[in-house]
């Protein structure tokens, strides 16, 4: 692949995405994204996991942020060369064969329905299914954790099923409270924070996530398998 | 020991963060203006990171219960103990007893306490930095409050601070051969393209020519930037991704906002750009209201930018203890 640098004061040019080729860009001067080409799919972000071992041997690197079929690389410095440093992410891409990782299940006890689910109603008419029917499906699929972040241990969970799709709010609910669980786009998760959130709540998860004071913080973990158990329907 | 006497909101305990929990969602957090920590710890013979108290609502008051070595750095105003003007950027002895006072700094948005010793509170995952979101870390996880007892940590240095105390050159003064300035005093902050750039019409030609005021609904999360709201000639759903602070993401209502020390770790919003590190102290320092605009930078820039600053931080850490001893000698 070539990686377009320029001299002095000419932006680094966005790798886009061709055939089997990630898309490449900066944020700031120490950071690089890495995207993967294709699907929102389990086969895409295994590539990511696998990419992430090869990275934490790299000494020069700072962070490794796993995200969503994408991973976010903060160098401890400014490259000096981004050219050799985007060539050098583009090849361990090339590189990365898909590993899983093996994980815990979580089962999450749910009160579908009720004053936490403020945006059943809309997913109903966004859909077209009945209450009882977003409920079932939401709480039948089985998710993994993609990854973790936004708030301190917020698991960003895949395997939502394409017909409770719902876009991001426009503008976020002020504060929805910790324990909701929500839909944000083709992602699904559980709150972790009370606070600003631009995901649709359609239930109520009491369940203690995160202990920052825990050698482990954060009870899930990349790979992890999540069920949610319907414990209520409050319709 | 320090006691709280007076304060705003939002005055927390702060160090250099708390980086390497961002995959389980942990923001970095740490000072907004990690220059004059660094600078401050280093005139009172701590490590860079030892924590502060991050001040950025006024007036602010303290009692020393103990004899202390301080330093007040960021600020462009003078700090004042026991009623006397006292100049920034410079390590003093304060006696038992006495009262330090911050005022609202004239241009500037933040003033750091710095003690000899550190502000000892229990370090969280690493840092001793306050995670406001998360409710951990700093003072009980929360921002300061009147009556609030702090302990000091016990000073590693042996080397006195001389009576008339001990002043650096401040990193505006130092460093001003590689930090851009305005003729009419709107702050200008280097950035490079991100992501969705491609996606603003004319190259982004909006977002790098206008002047942006910083909106008063800014924290330590990130500033909003009002101005002529810029707005993506596609809507794209985006796949939550890492983000850092400095990252300029634009939110559908067009208006940016860059993510400061509090950030996120995560994020969906295009981005158009991104602050070059070496710049974030100087934008931690912007107030409320005030202007900024945004000059295309290269890595190149960055990377020189970022050795000036280190070679400056360098030559302190070498120079203060030289100098300390130099004193103590001719005494």
């Amino acid at each position: 692949m070539i990686a377009t640098v320029h001299t002095h004061m000419q932006p680094l040019t966005v790798i886009p995405v061709v055939k089997d080729h990630a898309r490449i860009s900066a944020i700031g001067s120490r950071s690089f994204l890495l995207e993967a080409p294709g699907e929102f799919d389990l086969p895409a972000q295994r590539r990511i996991w696998a990419l992430s071992q090869t990275l934490k041997g790299w000494t020069d690197l700072a962070e490794i942020i796993p995200g969503m079929t994408n991973l976010l690389a903060i160098f401890k410095k400014t490259p000096d060369d981004p050219a050799e440093v985007i060539d050098r992410l583009s090849k361990a891409w090339h590189g990365a064969l898909s590993i899983d990782l093996a994980g815990k299940t979580i089962e999450i006890p749910v009160h579908y329905g009720g004053q936490y689910a403020t945006d059943l109603p809309a997913l109903c008419d966004l859909s077209g299914l009945s209450d009882r029917e977003v409920i079932r499906i939401h709480h039948e699929a089985t998710y993994r954790v993609f990854a973790l972040g936004s708030a301190p241990g917020f698991g960003y969970l895949h395997g939502l099923d394409p017909r409770i799709y719902m876009p991001r709010k426009t503008v976020p609910s002020l504060k929805m409270a910790k324990g909701c669980v929500t839909i944000g786009g083709m992602q699904t998760g559980v709150a972790m924070l009370t606070g600003p959130n631009g995901w649709n709540s359609i239930g109520f998860a009491d369940l203690q996530m995160f202990d920052p004071q825990s050698p482990t913080p954060a009870m899930m973990a990349p790979g992890d398998i999540v069920r949610f158990l319907p414990a209520r329907i409050e319709l | 020991m320090i006691e709280i006497l007076e304060t705003g909101p939002f005055n927390t305990v702060q160090d250099l963060g708390r980086p390497g929990y961002r995959d389980i969602g942990v923001s970095a957090s740490g000072a907004m203006d990690s220059l004059a920590v660094r600078i401050g710890n280093s005139l009172v013979g701590n490590d860079e990171g030892a924590a502060v108290l991050e001040i950025q609502t006024f007036p602010f008051r303290l009692h020393f219960t103990d004899r202390t070595v301080f330093a007040v750095t960021g600020t462009d105003g003078n700090p004042v103990l026991d009623g006397i003007e006292l100049p920034a950027w410079c390590a003093f002895t304060a006696e038992a007893g006495q009262i330090l006072e911050l005022r609202q700094p004239p241009k500037l948005a933040r003033a750091y306490v710095c003690v000899a010793g550190g502000v000892d509170v229990p370090s969280v995952m690493g840092s001793r930095s306050t995670s406001l979101r998360g409710g951990f870390g700093g003072y009980a996880g929360r921002p300061l409050e009147k009556g609030d007892q702090i302990t000091v940590g016990a000073a590693s240095t042996n080397i006195p601070l001389p009576a008339s105390g001990l002043a650096v050159v401040e990193p505006s003064i130092a460093l001003q051969d590689v930090v851009p300035a305005s003729p009419d005093g709107t702050l200008l902050i280097r950035a490079l393209p991100a992501g969705e750039h491609g996606l603003f019409a004319d190259d982004g030609k909006a977002f790098w020519d206008q002047t942006w005021r910083i909106s008063s609904r800014s924290d330590r999360t990130g500033y909003r930037l009002s101005g002529d709201a810029i707005v993506p000639t596609q809507t794209v759903e985006m796949r939550s991704h890492g983000v850092v602070p400095g990252v300029i993401q634009v939110p559908p209502g067009g208006e940016p906002i860059v993510q400061m020390s509090d950030a996120n770790t995560a994020g969906g919003y295009p981005k158009i750009a991104g602050v070059i590190e070496c710049d974030l102290w100087r934008l931690g320092q912007a107030r409320i209201g005030s202007r900024v605009q945004f000059v295309r930078s290269s890595h190149a820039e960055a990377r020189a930018v970022e050795k000036a600053v280190e070679r400056y931080i360098a030559d302190l850490r070498q120079t203060i203890p030289m100098v300390k001893r130099a004193l103590k000698a001719m005494a």
